[in-house]
């Protein structure tokens, strides 16, 4: 147990350390230059040389890598090259309207397929459990700005019931918050929903052939009973794994589906930054995506262990 | 093993619980609709959102749009048909050299940080230009030799030589007023003198403007003003569509404009901009150098067909580097008209025929739509074109700009008056023309009917020689909410004038 605590918190670590020389070096051969952004079209050379300069473009590349990463293990971020304004405090605006998005297409995505792929497996051989099934196979063909698009067209511009774009923070405004909200969850989490019913279904059905199941139904449980007191537990470690994998998905996702939505959340602040070649920027968000997608990974290791006790002596 | 069950069973019913919350409100409070504010309150969709509010270190042009004649004002400002008319200053004299400039100031002006705006301050920010600012911009007060306060509301200008440019250019950023206590913090807290304060920036969403209750001049009629940034043009449109905005600034997709024309609710406001869309050439490359060439691929471009089918035909045709609203426009679209047999004997003599010449388009959707055309129409005159897209503006500003890696390229050049400052040999036109030169100095020393005169026979000698090809003027195209007034027909100007705005 501590073994495998040690040797996933190694991986985590040493997985941070090579993204961060990855993110560094793929900024740093992206072309188009920052200065020359800021200063615009007639700027001469020697300007642009000077902005590099108080930038600090013009130090070593490994100069440049060591210090943001100490400035990163300190938690600085630091000040972005166009705005002028520390990184630090933005990203972390930015992040909690992200998880916002986040956890509601979660939510969304966990009670659609929850129940969905539970039916789809107990009657995988009716009508109904095809139906449901067929029906998933369409959601998980389409991607989440798609999705998005749709339910902008039904739902805002025919119908006038929601909003079709933009965000009011949860503290200024909860009803419109929970408005806005409403449409981008549900593009990203009916989506996520319909391939995590998928891994529902399979998990349930491989432990509907289980023989403690078949026990448990001989010692007088019905079969939703049996189910629900054996089975779930056993077929929730498979679809934890996908949950994991779905959530670095659902964070990637909401990066376009705010832009569908007009949300300021951190791919908005990504995409920006790429665009005005705002450097710094763009590594720091980059950085803390990588770093909640690897953090995820890690506790879907652990919670593994928490899940299956044949994991704990191993 | 027991208590988990109970916990899972609890957790599926909080969230379901939430949804259904989130479900009912949805449907109970929509109906009233999400009107942006009251009756005193307007909300503006735009699309290119300032990086930082500080234009004198940041280029682009989304920073004046928002600050220019709202937050900080000019001593001279341009009104709707391109005139230079008073603002901070009431009136103004020429000395007979034309060499200085004299100034009368209102005495009544204040900035939002509670100081008199005087002549000192115009001193301040017009020597800041030369020793504080970084964009290339800055270039236009090289012909300031002195700025002096001859007493409050008094300055007096003495330029190096006679610059009738140099006037128009107080009308843009460059002759923005600053308080001289004011900009410690221009990025993100700007003290000027205008009818609008600056209130809230919601980063990635929106910048929020108050009234200027203590303005000198004539108040505005909206309390606030929301400008809210939509980098997709089909998000924007939506926008305006269910009421979360009252105007659309400046529409990115004119093809999608019948939406708004069907529908009694809107307006729709079509004038003239700035914004020549220029086919360029780099006329270093020695097949540019030849006129035949050059005229050959004008010639090959219907104009007309082509913003038809590429921009929806909104905007204008103009033939040469001068919108409309200039006081030397002439129509050029006479000078190289549609000729297909013609350009292709051009373009035969000259040996571009056959040639494959790189299209380096900017990602920028009139860019992307008219460079298919245009490709497509050049094809047919014999040439071989092979587009590729360049990421705007950081590596189309370092291939094409900077470093003249290219053969053709389109964008729209939004600057006032910049014939002279696109068409010479340090630009990435590379255009290199003694003649042309010639005139814009006339132009530029000479007085009010010299200037005229000459640049028209600037512009008449740039179509004539086909420096680039215009394919259009970019037209202001903006939808609004019937209710709202004063919105200007002609964007001509670097901001937008929100003072004027009412309902």
């Amino acid at each position: 147990m501590i073994l495998r605590l040690i040797e996933r918190t190694g991986v985590f670590l040493v997985s941070l350390a090579v993204s961060s020389i990855l993110v560094f070096a793929f900024m740093a051969v992206l072309p188009g230059d920052p200065a020359r952004v800021a200063l615009g079209v007639n700027a001469s050379d020697e300007a642009v040389a000077e902005l590099r300069r108080q930038f600090g473009l013009d130090r070593p590349l490994p100069t440049q890598y060591f210090d943001w990463l100490g400035g990163l293990l300190h938690g600085d971020l630091g000040t972005s090259y166009v705005s002028k304004v520390a990184i630090g405090p933005q990203v972390f605006d930015r992040l909690q309207v992200t998880l916002w998005l986040v956890v509601a297409g979660m939510i969304i995505a966990l009670v659609v397929a929850a129940p969905a792929g539970t039916v789809m497996a107990a009657r995988h051989r009716k009508i109904s459990g095809l139906a449901l099934s067929a029906f998933s196979q369409a959601g998980v063909a389409v991607p989440a700005f798609l999705a998005g698009i749709l339910l902008i067209v039904v739902f805002a511009v025919r119908l006038g019931w929601l909003p079709a774009n933009g965000w009011t923070p949860p503290a200024q405004d909860p009803t419109m918050f929970l408005k806005q909200l409403i449409l981008p969850a549900l593009s990203l989490g009916l989506v996520q929903g319909a391939v995590l019913t998928r891994y529902v279904r399979s998990a349930v059905l491989d432990v509907l052939r289980e023989d403690y199941l078949r026990t448990a139904r001989a010692k007088g449980l019905r079969p939703f009973q049996a189910l629900w007191r054996h089975g779930l537990r056993n077929a929730a470690v498979p679809v934890v794994t996908v949950l994991g994998l779905q959530l670095a998905t659902l964070l990637i996702g909401a990066v376009v589906v705010e832009r569908v939505f007009v949300i300021p959340g951190l791919g908005s602040l990504l995409l920006d930054g790429v665009s005005n070649r705002d450097l710094l920027l763009v590594q720091d968000v980059v950085m803390v995506l990588v770093l909640a997608v690897l953090l995820v990974n890690f506790l879907v290791d652990l919670l593994y262990v928490a899940l299956d006790p044949r994991l704990r002596t191993a | 093993m027991k208590p988990s069950f109970s916990t899972r069973a609890v957790a599926f019913l909080a969230s379901a619980a939430l949804l259904a919350v989130t479900a009912c409100s949805a449907g109970s409070g929509t109906s009233s609709g999400s009107s942006p504010g009251g009756d005193q309150n307007l909300s503006i969709g735009l699309v290119a959102e300032p990086a930082s509010l500080d234009f004198t270190t940041t280029d682009g042009a989304a920073i004046p749009q928002v600050l220019l004649g709202n937050v900080y004002e000019t001593l001279v400002e341009q009104d709707d048909s391109g005139k230079i008319v008073p603002s901070l200053a009431k009136s103004w004299t020429v000395s007979p050299d034309r060499k200085t400039y004299t100034f009368d100031l209102v005495d009544n002006a204040k900035f939002t940080n509670d100081k008199q705006f005087t002549a000192n301050d115009a001193v301040f920010s017009i020597n800041r230009v030369k020793t504080a600012w970084t964009t290339s911009l800055k270039a236009a007060m090289d012909v300031v030799s002195q700025a002096k306060a001859l007493s409050p509301t008094q300055l007096q200008v003495t330029l190096t030589k006679p610059s009738n440019d140099w006037l128009f250019r107080m009308t843009t950023r460059i002759g923005a007023m600053f308080s001289e206590s004011g900009v410690s913090a221009l990025a993100t807290a700007p003290v000027g003198s205008g009818p609008f304060k600056f209130s809230k920036w919601n980063r990635g969403d929106s910048i929020v403007m108050v009234r200027n209750d203590s303005y000198w001049g004539a108040k505005p009629y909206f309390q606030q003003i929301t400008l809210k940034y939509f980098k997709d043009a089909t998000a924007l449109n939506n926008a305006l569509l269910t009421g979360t905005i009252n105007v659309i600034g400046t529409v990115q997709a004119p093809e999608a404009l019948s939406q708004f024309t069907s529908n009694d609710k809107y307006q729709v406001i079509e004038g003239t901009t700035n914004g020549e869309v220029l086919l360029s050439f780099n006329n270093s490359l020695p097949l540019f150098k030849d006129i035949r060439t050059r005229q050959g691929i004008r010639m090959a471009i219907d104009h007309k067909a082509l913003l038809d089918t590429c921009w929806a035909g909104r905007g204008k045709l103009i033939g040469s580097m001068v919108p409309p609203t200039d006081p030397w426009y002439e129509d050029l679209t006479g000078v190289a008209p549609y000729d297909l047999a013609k350009a292709k004997s051009l373009l035969q003599a000259s040996g571009a025929v056959g040639k494959t010449l790189r299209l380096r388009l900017p990602t920028l959707p009139y860019a992307t739509s008219c460079g298919q055309v245009v490709k497509s129409q050049l094809e047919q005159a014999g040439l071989k074109v092979a587009i590729d897209q360049l990421e705007f503006p950081a590596a189309w500003l370092t291939t094409v700009f900077k470093n003249a890696d290219y053969d053709m390229s389109i964008i729209a050049h939004v600057e006032p008056r910049d014939l002279g400052a696109v068409f010479n040999a340090k630009y990435y036109t590379r255009y290199d023309d003694p003649t042309l030169q010639g005139y814009l100095a006339a132009a530029d020393s000479g007085d009010e009917a010299a200037q005229v005169d000459n640049m028209k026979k600037a512009a008449r000698r740039l179509s004539e020689q086909a420096a680039g090809d215009w394919l259009f003027l970019l037209p202001n195209l903006m939808v609004a909410d019937k209710s709202v007034k004063g919105l200007p027909t002609n964007a001509i100007t670097e901001n937008f004038d929100l003072s004027k705005l009412a309902r």
